[in-house]
């Protein structure tokens, strides 16, 4: 018939016990590349065409279980393997406090899931160039008629027989339907400049969207990422206080702890005559000690004080703490030149606090004598 | 055939309409021009909408201390109505999922519209956990995912559940949302003569053709959607309830919570979808899709559901008598004759006293009625979450602490904008697609089965 490929032969019925007798026919005609398409599900008809039952359950069932195991499986790794945190005294693995959990993703992923299979999978949509699509028929059983389509590829078809058939079974309008020339034979060309030009619109918003997104947005208010805070910083003034300084004195006649102001100052002496060491030698004090001085005393004075370092080489020689001289120091002396600096040294009392300091002397004594044991030592 | 039978149910479908004639009526609103009524209720809801946008606003740039919120009444409006809202999308997954396992055939004529009421009323609850944080746009935070802070949510927390709960919620219900409005699509799709409409149709209707060999798969998901959504549905109020009920404050750690909350979710949703419904037929002339024997059922479940709520109520003040602890004692008694006594008496006339009045059957059938009682039944559920929630709070254990919440004005036109937005949605919805299910009605007009049929 006009060079067209035929797809079907339809039957339009007015009734929907027509359309469950005619089903019934085609199946004893030994019809099996059949369909009928009505405007609802007409209750009946399943047994009518002898379909077998879903399967899409099983897909639920699948996917729903998958769900609630996977989402124990992910709490359990990340509350009791990846990140163990004790809250409220709960074991890590608490399992009562998954289940709502578990329960809402069985359900997410049984949904979607069996939705996802049936759209896709099941019926292959979307698919608007099916050869039923923009026909009389499909107009009609969309609305208020029922049809059976008989397709061209059933081995029993020929195109007199199946007229015959849906006119014995009093189909209302039989009608012809054929394969869409243009549509089999479109073919979406790349190089279309409509083509380019949409692909070049989404590749400039998207591109434009994102920097502005992030290079933007983000420190705008009120997406500043607390930037803006009404804090005061040092140095700022303040309505509040009188003196108009947002920084505060110290309230008079007090000492911070760990503050106690030093007593000798310029009086280096008269410090190591009254200053005792209250820190005694321990593993702690000694940890310390050697933490405080590899940071602080050790680039001028060595790893190991012997004045290797650096900036041996220097004027002035930075000088090894082996010497006589501070080897018969007491410790208050070294606390004094610690706490005020000598010569070209500076003062540590900002870097290093009095307990810190003790420290570092400790550890001082015991480089002194690893380097000069005494004879019981030796033992 | 056309006899009335009585032995039969009787039809959902008042008379027996022509097929053709059921699209016309239902894509009417669709195809022909917005009336003037149409865009009155459009600029009023907007409106509203525009109220949302100043308030949540004055809440991003100056922060969530522009409400009332105050330690100890962390939680006041925004909870309240995030509660209030997500109850009242609790209807329409009722009516779509649980009144069709139960084969409920006069659920077909309100069910697309309910359900798309659950899903506009999840929108707007969602909207209160987000801007309750503070910070919206970091709300990825509450999902667990891989991040440079190496830290995972914590399960243990009701809170995250609700997470889950609701979201999970929200996709299942558009879900079988859309699922339900593929065939509608197609018809539309078939129908209509506009180009645009028709590409638009084609996209969203997928190609459906109406073949039953998909209707049998397509019955088979719907039925397995309806049998997930029922327990999702009850699990979504009962997680919302844990958030209360978890916790360890007088008034709402009670084991009842669960069951309590979902009636009261239902209650307060079907008073909502029978509001709404009530102008959707005056308007579409619907009278005969929604019929009035529908709207009576709605009253029935809307009275049994009201009961178990007072039922709850007197529960409540029972244990907390019974359980000896002055503390719960005083909880109630602060509930009833404290300072928040109106907000409590004020619950109880509207959602125990004026949903008794359903008794009656002329009443359950008399519209002007049913509708006042069905606002005074979302007045009455508003003020119950809020009377839970800050009562509760504002008297904890430290009487030096106590507070009483005083809502500012951006409080007011968040809970006035969240209604301009939920009433935005459905006037939109109602406009764009069709508001009732076109494919499930037909199948439900007398005539429309076969009349031989092995069912």
């Amino acid at each position: 018939m006009s060079g067209k490929i035929l797809y079907s032969y339809t039957g339009i019925f007015d009734t929907p016990d027509q359309i469950i007798h005619a089903a019934e026919k085609a199946v004893e005609e030994g019809y099996t590349k059949y369909d009928v398409n009505t405007p609802y599900p007409v209750h009946g008809m399943d047994e009518a065409m002898k379909l077998k039952p879903s399967k899409l359950g099983y897909v639920a069932l699948i996917f729903g279980l998958s769900g609630t195991l996977s989402a124990l499986l992910t709490i359990w790794w990340m509350s009791a393997i990846n990140y163990p945190i004790v809250i409220g005294g709960k074991p890590l693995f608490s399992f009562p406090a998954y289940v709502p959990i578990m329960f809402e993703v069985t359900v997410l992923s049984a949904a979607i899931m069996t939705v996802v299979a049936m759209l896709f999978f099941f019926f292959k949509l979307p698919n608007n160039s099916h050869p039923l699509h923009g026909t009389v028929y499909m107009k009609k059983v969309s609305a208020d008629k029922y049809g059976i389509s008989i397709q061209a590829d059933d081995p029993k078809f020929s195109e007199s027989s199946v007229r015959k058939f849906l006119e014995s079974v009093h189909a209302a309008e039989i009608i012809p339907i054929y394969w869409d020339e243009e549509e089999i034979n479109h073919q979406n060309k790349i190089f279309e400049p409509k083509f380019i030009v949409f692909l070049a619109a989404v590749a400039l918003i998207t591109s434009g969207v994102t920097y502005f997104s992030f290079n933007k947005l983000m420190y705008m208010v009120p997406f500043n990422w607390m930037m803006d805070q009404p804090k005061l910083s040092a140095q700022q003034s303040s309505p509040i206080f009188t003196d108009g300084f947002g920084m505060r004195q110290p309230v008079a006649g007090t000492v911070a702890r760990g503050y106690m102001p030093y007593q000798f100052k310029g009086q280096s002496d008269i410090a190591g005559a009254k200053l005792i060491n209250p820190i005694p030698v321990s593993k702690e004090s000694l940890a310390l000690g050697k933490t405080k001085f590899d940071i602080y005393c050790s680039p001028c004075h060595g790893y190991n004080a012997d004045g290797a370092s650096r900036l041996r080489g220097q004027f002035p020689n930075p000088p090894s703490l082996h010497s006589d001289k501070v080897r018969t120091w007491t410790d208050g002396r070294i606390f004094a030149v610690i706490t005020e600096g000598q010569n070209i040294m500076p003062s540590y009392s900002s870097q290093l606090s009095v307990d810190e300091r003790w420290a570092v002397i400790n550890y001082i004594r015991a480089l002194q004598r690893a380097l000069n044991a005494k004879e019981s030592d030796v033992q | 055939m056309s006899t009335v039978d009585l032995t039969q149910e009787l039809s959902v479908i008042e008379g027996k309409p022509p097929l053709r004639e059921l699209d016309d009526l239902i894509s009417k609103p669709i195809d022909a021009k917005a009336s003037k009524k149409f865009y009155i209720a459009l600029t009023i809801s907007g409106s509203m909408l525009s109220l949302l946008v100043i308030g949540l606003g004055l809440t991003f740039y100056y922060g969530i201390g522009m409400w009332g919120n105050n330690i100890p009444v962390g939680w006041a409006f925004d909870i309240t109505n995030f509660v209030f809202w997500v109850g009242i999308g609790h209807a329409g997954t009722l009516i779509s999922a649980i009144l069709f396992l139960l084969r409920q055939k006069w659920r077909t004529g309100i069910a697309r519209f309910a359900e798309g009421m659950t899903i506009f009323a999840v929108m707007t609850a969602g909207l209160f956990p987000l801007i309750h944080v503070g910070r919206p746009w970091l709300a990825a935070y509450l999902f667990p995912y891989p991040n440079q802070h190496s830290i995972w949510v914590n399960f243990d927390s009701p809170l995250l559940w609700d997470v889950f709960a609701v979201s999970t919620y929200f996709i299942v219900s558009l879900v079988f949302w859309y699922v339900g409005l593929i065939p509608d699509f197609a018809t539309l799709r078939e129908r209509t003569t506009h180009k645009i409409k028709k590409i638009i149709y084609s996209i969203f209707g997928m190609g459906w053709r109406f073949s039953n060999k998909h209707w049998q798969h397509y019955e088979m998901v719907y039925l397995i959607l309806a049998g997930f959504a029922t327990p999702l549905v009850l699990s979504v109020h009962t997680i919302v309830s844990f958030d209360f009920a978890v916790s360890i404050l007088p008034g709402w750690h009670a084991t009842i919570f669960p069951p309590y909350f979902v009636a009261g979710a239902v209650f307060s949703g079907f008073a909502m979808v029978q509001n709404v419904l009530i102008i959707v037929r005056k308007v579409f002339n619907y009278e005969h899709i929604i019929t009035l024997d529908t709207l009576e059922k709605m009253n029935k479940i809307m009275l049994l559901t009201g009961s178990m709520v007072g039922y709850a109520y007197a529960m409540e003040f029972f244990i907390a008598w019974y359980s000896g602890l002055p503390i719960e004692r005083f909880t109630f008694i602060n509930r009833a004759f404290g300072p928040y006594a109106w907000a409590y008496w004020i619950m109880i006339s509207c959602n125990v006293i004026s949903p008794q009045l359903f008794w009656s059957r002329k009443i359950r059938r008399t519209i002007p009625v049913m509708f006042v009682i069905a606002i005074f039944v979302n007045i009455g559920m508003w003020f119950e979450r809020f009377v839970i929630i800050v009562s509760s709070l504002s008297r904890d254990f430290l009487p030096s602490s106590w507070h009483l919440f005083v809502p500012t004005y951006t409080d007011f036109m968040i809970l006035i904008g969240s209604f301009g937005f939920f009433f935005t949605w459905l006037l939109l919805f109602a406009k764009a697609l069709p508001v009732v299910s076109m494919a499930e009605v037909k199948a439900t007009v007398t005539g429309s089965q076969p009349s031989h049929g092995g069912h």
